[in-house]
């Protein structure tokens, strides 16, 4: 896997619902890189994701995936992706091998070795145990879980996550963290949203702020400390941030 | 609160959800149509009277005393009715048990249970009534314009009987509940439901073809034999066709059964409610394995979707409900073909029509089923495959569905005739398409588990794949028949499934 060359570029995005939710973004999120991407309630985090996996079109911009117009070619820049949203996409009457045997089939993953990646996922996630049953009895951090595994199933290059750790307990995040950051270190790109402050703060490369629809602020823990002036929490960098974002 | 008053509350509740539900139902839950769907109701009540009259009109002058065969079939018809209201009411106990968010407040709430459970048994009686109540009063109303207001008392028989029916409803689901577990009572309180509905229809017609050779369930309703084994006129058998008949003592018997029997399974079942909703609460806890073994199979993704679509189809219990009513109201034709093997009996045309509306309505259920009731859309969306290979894919699973459901009935059915099972497959095909195509330029974002609601989501798709699975039918027994009528038939079906095109919101 190459690391270094932009995993995600963006430029000028734009989507308008009623209002406008994303306005003219650019983004870049470096091969390699861990990626948080903060901001309040309606901010457009999520329109923008969205966007980048191919589940929303854009009203003007472009998206380019490890270099491949997402637009122009979503098929191929959808081989190399994988997206994780807060609510668990599964089946309920599939069980979590099920699942991963019928997302390993829609990346056209080789069986063997998707069964044999299967296996070890879905038992560093603590599933072993529920291989077998079918996920209509599974509690929201366990239908989590198995999505995240699809996820990883096709060893994207490109780790997409909307609130991934929604609904977990401690022991849970801490595995889907693990799992995330053994990712990152083997070269693969994760980019995430989450409100929980301390996730960015401990896990990411680098860390951009979205408001209104813009990027008011990017940088890693360092820089937007240095940017702000002071040595703030994240929380209290934040705050103001948006703050700002809002008076302007 | 006092405890009368806390009833009275929860009663008041009860009563708003049900109200909602209803309204829901007919608007597809979009508040803007409310007013649409009332006017359109009460023209509809108003419409169903015409064909109410043309049933039922020529029986309002019936007066007591009846003739055995009179008897006979009124009761028969009072019996039907009760078998789909206790369908109905078994569909409404499984949805308060499986389906209602609010019993977790309900019971961590201080209120006493027995109190609150009986409302809720209450409520379940009183939706399927005043469902009941719905549908007959255009009959009702017929029969007491042209017959005089002793046919009133029909209403207080519908009634008895719904009451009578919600409380039987309930029993046995609660009793398979205990004995089977919540899991499998879905399944099975769903696919009773279907056999329950159609059964007393099927059974009478069964009985036609065996002794008879005909479809018409008259036939044995109105023969010498069922007049010979039935009993005395004075019998309480026929209580329910003189209360219908207005005679009030009778009605009033009728009705004193049903509330007691309603009363009953209050004080039976009330206590035990809060168990029997602990027990479905549970029940995903103690999950259901699958078989052992490896699902990894090689395959195109396109076989992988297929695959994924099989297996929830398999495992949909109101899919395979619905399909054993569909197999169900194939049992009469299918017996009819057997019977006519010897004696080529013109009745066996009979058996097309009814293979080609199966096989389409089947499709549209199946359609929507894959097509809009796809629970993981986001992944399937983010797939690396193209939307129109994830379409495909699907639109291929609903035809081998139906290809295996009816390839073997056209099979049998090219011995007595090839002509007719050439005409049968090209009808079934035929339907199937244009119900799958509806669903598929109707197509909407939705959950599985939101099927029972797939009408309101549009009455148009609804009306075109009723209208075109019934249009294809007809012209292939015209076919038969009449080819060129069948042409004229033909070509007007083709037009409702153009005109559903050209007003669809995709027509990609």
């Amino acid at each position: 896997m190459t690391s270094g060359g932009a995993a995600l570029e963006v430029r000028g995005l734009t989507k308008r619902f009623d209002r406008l939710a994303v306005d003219a973004l650019d983004l870049a999120v470096r091969g390699g890189e861990f990626y948080a991407l903060l901001g309040p309630n309606g901010a457009g985090k999520t329109t923008t994701l969205r966007m980048v996996a191919g589940l929303l079109r854009p009203d003007a911009g472009s998206v380019s995936i490890l270099g491949i117009d997402a637009l122009a070619d979503p098929v191929a820049a959808k081989q190399m992706m994988a997206w994780v949203s807060d609510e668990p996409m599964i089946y309920d009457k599939l069980t979590p091998l099920e699942y991963l045997e019928f997302v390993a089939g829609l990346w056209g993953i080789d069986a063997a070795s998707a069964e044999a990646s299967a296996h070890e996922l879905l038992a560093s996630l603590g599933l072993a145990p529920h291989l077998h049953e079918r996920c209509e009895g599974f509690s929201k951090g366990m239908r989590q879980k198995v999505a995240l595994a699809g996820a990883l199933v096709h060893e994207p290059r490109l780790i997409i996550l909307d609130e991934p750790l929604t609904g977990l307990d401690a022991l849970s995040a801490r595995h889907v963290k693990g799992l995330l950051q053994a990712r990152v270190h083997a070269g693969c790109t994760v980019i995430m949203t989450t409100h929980i402050l301390e996730v960015a703060e401990r896990m990411a490369d680098r860390i951009g702020v979205i408001a209104a629809g813009r990027l008011v602020a990017e940088g890693t823990l360092d820089e937007l400390r240095q940017r702000n002036g002071r040595n703030d929490t994240l929380e209290d960098m934040f705050i103001a941030l948006v703050d700002e974002a809002a008076a302007a | 609160m006092s405890s009368a008053s806390s009833l009275s509350w929860f009663v008041r509740h009860e009563v708003r959800l049900a109200w909602r539900e209803w309204i829901a139902m007919l608007t597809g839950g979009r508040r803007r149509r409310k007013r649409a769907a009332m006017i359109g109701l009460v023209a509809f009540a108003a419409i169903m009277h015409l064909p109410a009259y043309a049933v039922i009109g020529r029986f309002a002058g019936l007066e007591m005393p009846l003739d055995k065969t009179s008897l006979i079939v009124l009761t028969a018809t009072i019996a039907l009715a009760w078998a789909l209201m206790l369908s109905q009411a078994i569909e409404s106990v499984t949805r308060v048990f499986y389906a209602r968010a609010d019993l977790d407040l309900i019971m961590s709430s201080p209120a006493r249970l027995t109190n609150i459970f009986s409302v809720r048994i209450a409520a379940i009686a009183l939706s399927v009534t005043s469902m009941a109540l719905l549908f007959s009063t255009p009959f009702v109303d017929v029969l007491v314009i042209s017959g005089g207001a002793r046919w009133l008392a029909a209403f207080g028989v519908v009634i008895a009987i719904g009451l009578s029916a919600a409380a039987i409803a309930i029993a046995v689901t609660l009793i398979l509940f205990r004995m089977i577990g919540p899991s499998r009572t879905r399944l099975v309180a769903q696919i009773l439901a279907a056999v329950v509905g159609a059964g007393f229809v099927i059974a009478l017609q069964v009985a036609a073809i065996l002794s008879y050779c005909t479809l018409s369930r008259f036939a044995v309703l109105t023969s010498d034999a069922a007049a010979g084994f039935a009993p005395d006129t004075t019998s309480l058998l026929w209580w329910p066709a003189r209360a219908v008949l207005g005679d009030g003592e009778a009605l009033l018997l009728l009705l004193a059964i049903s509330l007691v029997m309603l009363g009953a399974v209050m004080a039976i079942f009330s206590p035990r409610f809060a168990d029997t909703a602990i027990g479905v609460s549970g029940s995903h806890a103690a999950a259901r394995a699958s078989r052992h073994g490896s699902p990894f199979r090689k395959g195109s993704r396109q076989q992988a979707l297929r695959r994924k679509e099989f297996l929830l189809l398999k495992r949909d219990p109101w899919l395979m409900s619905q399909s054993l009513m569909q197999l169900l109201y194939l049992v009469p034709p299918a017996l009819l073909l057997w019977r006519s093997f010897s004696d080529s009996s013109a009745a066996v045309m009979l058996v097309t029509p009814v293979m080609v509306m199966a096989a389409g309505q089947l499709a549209g259920g199946l359609a929507w089923l894959t097509i809009s009731g796809e629970d993981a859309a986001d992944l399937v969306a983010t797939a690396p495959l193209p939307p129109v290979s994830v379409t495909r894919a699907k639109i291929e699973v609903v035809l081998i569905a139906i290809a295996t459901i009816f390839a073997p009935l056209v099979a049998v059915l090219a011995f007595a005739s090839p002509m007719q099972a050439a005409i049968s497959a090209i009808g079934v095909i035929v339907a199937t398409v244009s119900a799958t195509a509806i669903q598929l330029w109707f197509r909407v974002q939705a959950k599985r588990s939101q099927f029972r609601r797939r009408q309101t989501s549009s009455r148009i798709a609804t009306f075109a794949e009723a209208f075109s699975s019934i249009g294809w039918a007809a012209t292939s027994a015209l076919a038969l028949a009449a080819p060129l009528a069948a042409g004229i038939s033909g070509v007007l079906s083709a037009l409702i499934v153009a005109a559903t095109w050209k007003i669809s919101p995709r027509r990609d």
